[in-house]
């Protein structure tokens, strides 16, 4: 593979267990730039587990991750910040801190990566531009208990942005969303990857945003990559264990 | 089989875990790139947002214990004796204790909570991955503003319980304000309060580690949270007698008592 080829997130052989509960078992996969990659599996596969050893949330019992190329086990503390910088986190419950307001939590991760000088003189533009970005900038000064959970999603996915990572890894996105609104974010995250020019692992079991979504998708089964094709190649393998996924679609 | 070991000596293996995180404690705040801002913030919630229940506590003790000391000290002969009496018990060890245990249950059981429920909403996850490091900026902020505020805010009741003695005293006597208060501080001496104010230090100390550890350290969502707070709550007004009665030991050995 050339240089130029190169994938930008590379696992091999991932395996994590919880006491006697092995949730991934070997688990190998590479992202290639610019590429929406789905994993696709019931719940309680492992997939949040993936996406958190991933970012160093996690510990792995074994394998190896690889981003940019480089082996993230081998990073210090300060190496890995540097790192997350250029990788968003979309998490499933959101995560916006609920004592600061919108533009507090917009430019919380610009305190660690922006010097004082930067935040003071383009700290409100890059608030702004990603509340734009997601269609919010009139909620900048309210709290998240008065936004409904779409909005709570697109906030979440606004403060992903504002560092402007070159990857981002979405937990379930549309969970909790009516169907509306999950499609809503469903393109939010095409238009995202098309401005941003991003690579995305997006877990998920909801169909439409897969469907919408997905340049590739990975079926993850008994914590093991079980087959690895495009959503509508997918629909139409015979094997039982991955044709239930598509019966309610 | 190892579970159900290692379940037998839970209460050991809190006991360590408790002790690794006031480990790393100590090795984060050593670190560059302390969290100056929210640690003032903390300061101000726990310093001055306590102040209004340490202060009506504080009053109702000074006033209430000089009522019940009245009656015995008459029979002795010995009402003279009353401020004295009132000043050197509040300041060496009633006034500490129930400020400490004011803020193990406000304090300890709002961090508690507060830590519980951002960790169950992957709020501190959120903060890792932007770069933050959560325990600078939740638990090294806490402990310290903790630690530091407890002092502060047992003095202050030192204070405003000795006014209420004042007012009890003259419930059913007249002393006036200047002899009340030369009685007061010629009963008092170094040995006195300063046992008690070091005292507070480390009721502070161990308040924030426990409040900030239960939260920390929540597991199992919403029910999770409710656990963490009541047994930070628990843990800390325990250990507020435990460390209370070390400092006793210490004091008496040093003959300071």
């Amino acid at each position: 593979m050339s240089k130029m080829e190169a994938p930008v997130i590379e696992v091999e052989n991932l395996s994590k267990s919880f006491g006697t509960n092995r949730v991934l078992k070997n688990f190998s996969m590479k992202v290639p730039a610019g590429k929406n990659l789905v994993i696709l599996g019931k719940s309680g596969s492992g997939k949040s587990v993936l996406i958190k050893c991933i970012i160093s949330l996690m510990t792995p019992d074994d394998g190896l991750i690889k981003i940019f190329g480089e082996d993230v086990s081998t990073y210090d503390s300060d190496a890995l910040d540097k790192l997350r910088a250029r990788i968003g986190f979309l998490f499933q419950s959101n995560a916006l801190y609920d004592s600061m307001t919108v533009r507090d939590n917009l430019e919380f991760p610009l305190r660690r990566h922006w010097n004082k000088e930067q935040r003071a003189k383009s700290a409100k533009q890059a608030v702004l531009e990603v509340l734009e970005d997601v269609g919010l900038a009139h909620t900048i000064d309210m709290m998240p208990s008065e936004l409904s959970g779409g909005m709570r999603k697109r906030i979440a996915l606004a403060r992903t942005l504002i560092l402007q990572p070159q990857i981002i890894l979405y937990d379930e996105p549309t969970t909790g969303l009516d169907p509306i609104t999950g499609r809503e974010i469903s393109h939010l995250i095409l238009q995202v990857q098309k401005k941003y020019n991003a690579t995305s692992i997006i877990i998920s079991h909801d169909m439409n945003c897969i469907n919408i979504t997905s340049n590739s998708v990975i079926m993850l089964i008994d914590g093991m990559r079980y087959a690895q094709d495009t959503f509508a190649a997918l629909q139409h393998y015979d094997d039982p264990k991955i044709h239930e996924f598509f019966l309610t679609t | 089989m190892e579970s159900s070991f290692l379940n037998r000596f839970k209460f050991l293996n809190e006991m360590g875990d408790i002790a690794r995180f006031t480990g790393r404690f100590f090795k984060e705040i050593v670190k560059p790139r302390q969290e100056v801002e929210e640690f003032f913030r903390q300061c101000y919630w726990i310093g001055y947002k306590s102040l209004p229940l340490v202060a009506i506590t504080a009053f109702i003790m000074g006033l209430v214990l000089t009522i019940q000391s009245r009656p015995t000290l008459v029979e002795f002969g010995a009402q003279s004796l009353l401020p004295a009496m009132v000043a050197v018990s509040l300041v060496r060890e009633i006034s500490p204790v129930i400020t400490a245990l004011i803020c193990a249950g406000k304090v300890g059981s709002g961090m508690g909570a507060e830590l519980g429920s951002m960790r169950v909403t992957e709020q501190i996850d959120a903060m890792d991955v932007s770069g933050t490091n959560p325990f600078r900026y939740l638990v090294v902020t806490r402990v310290l503003a903790a630690t530091l505020m407890l002092p502060v805010l047992s003095n202050l009741s030192n204070a405003i319980a000795l006014f209420g003695g004042y007012i009890g005293v003259n419930l059913r006597g007249q002393v006036s304000w200047s002899l009340y208060w030369t009685q007061v501080f010629d009963s008092l001496s170094f040995g006195d309060v300063m046992p008690s104010l070091i005292k507070t230090f480390f009721f502070g100390f161990a308040i924030g580690i426990i409040g900030c550890y239960k939260g920390y350290n929540t597991q199992h969502g919403t029910e999770g949270v409710g656990r963490s707070a009541n047994s930070a709550v628990v843990v800390a007004s325990l250990l507020v007698f435990i460390i209370d009665l070390i400092a006793v030991q210490i004091s008496d050995l040093l003959n300071l008592t």
